[in-house]
């Protein structure tokens, strides 16, 4: 029978007469779990942050209509033609239209799919901003704005106005910060722009939108989609692309060809687009863990040693132990709740320690062109990395504390007393 | 008479670094109330024999039986409880955990035991320091305390589980005349006052001399087995 209020009471004689090894185990535990936490936090939410630069602007796939020349040429339909060379030269893409056929038929079918999270339709239209007697050329994008909010943050790149402003005017317009600059107009003030055909709008500035990418930002503006199709004089199914987010990133691909085929248009999906987007993001994650885990290994080789070094000084104790009638096994639980108990008191400490310098690296400023609304660095205090540094820091311990406790177990209290 | 604690043909060897036929047929045995010392020259096998009887030691052959109770071949888990219920082990080297209070010390075999409630348990240690005249020493520390009181507080330890037999190991042999017949005398008293069994293994020829009996050893044999009336 295993008498626990005994074992306790002596393991914590033990820890508190050897107090100065106990703190020292203690915040060997303390300060790898305290660090894991910090990293592993500011990591991820570095990594999250740099992921969201890519995810949130990138489509998981994106349909529309591609400008091509036809596969097959009409020779090639000719029989007589069959099995002949045939030199077409000069091909030229074929007559098309820009808009996607049948763009609202299929949104609807997109959005009762259960695997996608939403579909927003889009219209690219090529326009010149007019600033006194100077034309810019640039491009203005119709867009369903609260649904682009809600699937690719498009708020958290609008240093100036709102969302809300967007939808909320007819005539409104979210121009890109290099333009704002260059025409020097900011919010309330109106722009005039000229489509391609001549016609010329006036529109009203609700919000400077930053993509952190001054190409983008010098020719980018956006506007309601009804806006832009009044403008470009076109009726409401006139719909250059349409962007796709999903709920679960991998079935893009697939989803991809199933759509292309289906609907007879052009689909990219995200990892054609973004190749480079996981391999990057994969070796960050793997660096993340590798200098944590080798954090806490170091942590655990601590307690290792300190634990080896009382047994050894405990030699004595364990025979008087044994030969008063303490079980084997009883004096290895005693030795094992010793660690353990610093592995919990390192741990709980190192979990405060690693909030506590989260904390604090969530307050250094941090300001990126590309991500207007990040004003300090990005961390993630995702409860399972915590969950994660508790569990580390109990096992570590454990296994620390078995090995020298196992030794405790097999000392023979009779070469102890007979000092041979 | 009962016989608190016997052997049947006891024999040991010691294997490293060669092999050595320590003991050597040992049977004896030793009856309830009885004070027996076992006696010999260096290296004839006395504390060896002891450490046998006291369970630590597992690696011989013959039969050991305590209170007619065959304890040979149990597993260390019940040994250990044997040992915590019915043997008082008192050393040469005192042998207190030195982080711990006088008290605790003597508490923590009965703690172990688990048979009476910690008030008990403190009220029946204070009884045994008492009765050994230390109990103004119950809470100092046991690295605090002086070397003939260590030795008392090892036998206040030995009888808090009230065993059936007391064991010594030269329990006087590394202290001064007086605290020696000191030492003596507690043990004399435990055996007419309270019936104790004791087995003590010493060098001390006077001290042997007034025991009930004199188990002497040579070479791993029992070379004479004396009783009081006998000498």
């Amino acid at each position: 029978m295993t008498n626990w209020k005994v074992i306790l009471g002596i393991a914590k004689t033990h820890l508190l007469t050897k107090m100065k090894s106990t703190v020292t185990a203690s915040l060997g535990v303390t300060f790898g779990i305290g660090a894991y936490i910090t990293l592993v936090s500011f990591m991820t939410g570095l990594n999250k942050m740099l992921d969201d630069l890519i995810l949130n602007q990138t489509p998981h796939i994106h349909l529309y209509n591609e400008i091509e020349p036809s596969e097959k040429q009409p020779v090639a339909l000719y029989e007589e033609m069959q099995d002949a060379v045939n030199v077409v030269r000069s091909i030229k893409p074929k007559q098309s239209q820009l808009k996607i056929h049948n763009a609202l038929p299929i949104l609807n079918h997109l959005r009762n799919n259960p695997d996608v999270k939403g579909a927003s339709p889009q219209l690219r239209a090529q326009i010149f901003y007019i600033s006194g007697s100077i034309e810019l050329g640039g491009n203005l994008t119709g867009i369903d704005i609260m649904e682009e909010v809600r699937l690719s943050s498009f708020d958290d790149y609008l240093i100036a106005g709102s969302a809300e402003a967007l939808e909320n005017t007819d005539n409104g317009i979210l121009l890109g910060a290099g333009l704002a600059e260059t025409m020097s107009l900011d919010i309330g003030d109106r722009v005039q722009i000229s489509t391609i055909k001549g016609d010329i709008f006036p529109l009203k500035i609700v919000g400077i939108y930053q993509s952190g990418i001054a190409d983008i930002d010098n020719i980018q503006s956006y506007a309601n989609l009804k806006t832009v199709q009044r403008i470009e004089g076109e009726a409401e199914n006139f719909i250059t692309d349409i962007n796709i987010k999903l709920h679960d990133l991998e079935k893009a691909a697939a989803m991809s060809k199933i759509l292309e085929k289906q609907f007879g248009i052009k689909a990219t999906d995200i990892k054609e687009a973004n190749a480079q987007f996981e391999t990057g993001s994969n070796i960050r994650n793997t660096i993340t863990y590798a200098v944590s885990i080798t954090l806490l290994i170091v942590a655990g080789f601590g307690i290792y040693n300190i634990l080896n070094m009382l047994i050894y000084e405990k030699m004595k104790d364990i025979a008087i132990l044994k030969a008063t009638g303490f079980s084997g096994k009883d004096v290895q639980l005693i030795f094992m709740s010793q660690a353990l108990i610093i592995g919990v008191i390192g741990g709980f400490l190192g979990l405060i320690i690693g909030f506590l310098f989260s904390r604090l690296i969530d307050q250094v400023p941090f300001e990126t062109e590309a991500l207007p609304t990040i004003t300090t660095f990005p961390v993630n205090y995702q409860p399972g990395y915590y969950l994660i540094g508790i569990s580390f820091a109990l096992i570590s311990t454990f296994i620390a504390g078995y090995l020298p406790s196992n030794r405790a177990r097999k000392v023979d209290p009779v070469q102890i007393i007979r000092g041979t | 008479m009962k016989k608190v604690l016997q052997t049947v043909d006891i024999n040991k060897h010691f294997r490293k670094p060669v092999d050595f036929h320590v003991l050597k047929n040992i049977s004896f045995e030793v009856k309830k109330g009885e004070f027996a010392s076992i006696m010999g020259k260096s290296g004839s096998g006395k504390s060896t024999l002891l450490y046998i009887l006291s369970t630590m030691d597992t690696d011989y052959e013959g039969k050991l039986y305590l209170n007619e109770e065959l304890v040979t071949g149990k597993p260390h888990q019940e040994l250990s409880r044997l040992r915590n219920k019915h043997i008082g082990f008192v050393f040469q080297f005192h042998y207190l955990l030195s982080e711990f209070s006088v008290l605790e010390n003597v508490m923590l075999p009965a703690r172990k035991l688990a048979a009476r409630s910690d008030a008990e348990i403190e009220h029946d240690a204070m009884e045994k320091l008492e009765m050994l005249n230390i109990a103004k020493l119950a809470n100092k520390r046991a690295s605090r305390i002086s070397g003939g009181e260590k030795q008392r507080v090892a036998i206040a330890r030995a009888l808090i589980n009230n065993p059936s037999i007391l064991m010594g190991d030269e329990p006087t042999g590394n202290l001064d005349s007086y605290n020696a017949e000191n030492v003596f005398q507690i043990f004399k008293r435990l055996k007419e006052e309270q019936g104790l069994s004791l087995l003590v293994v010493t060098h001390d020829h006077d001290f042997a001399e007034r025991t009930d009996r004199i188990i002497e050893m040579e070479d791993g044999r029992i070379s004479g087995n004396l009783t009081d009336s006998a000498r």
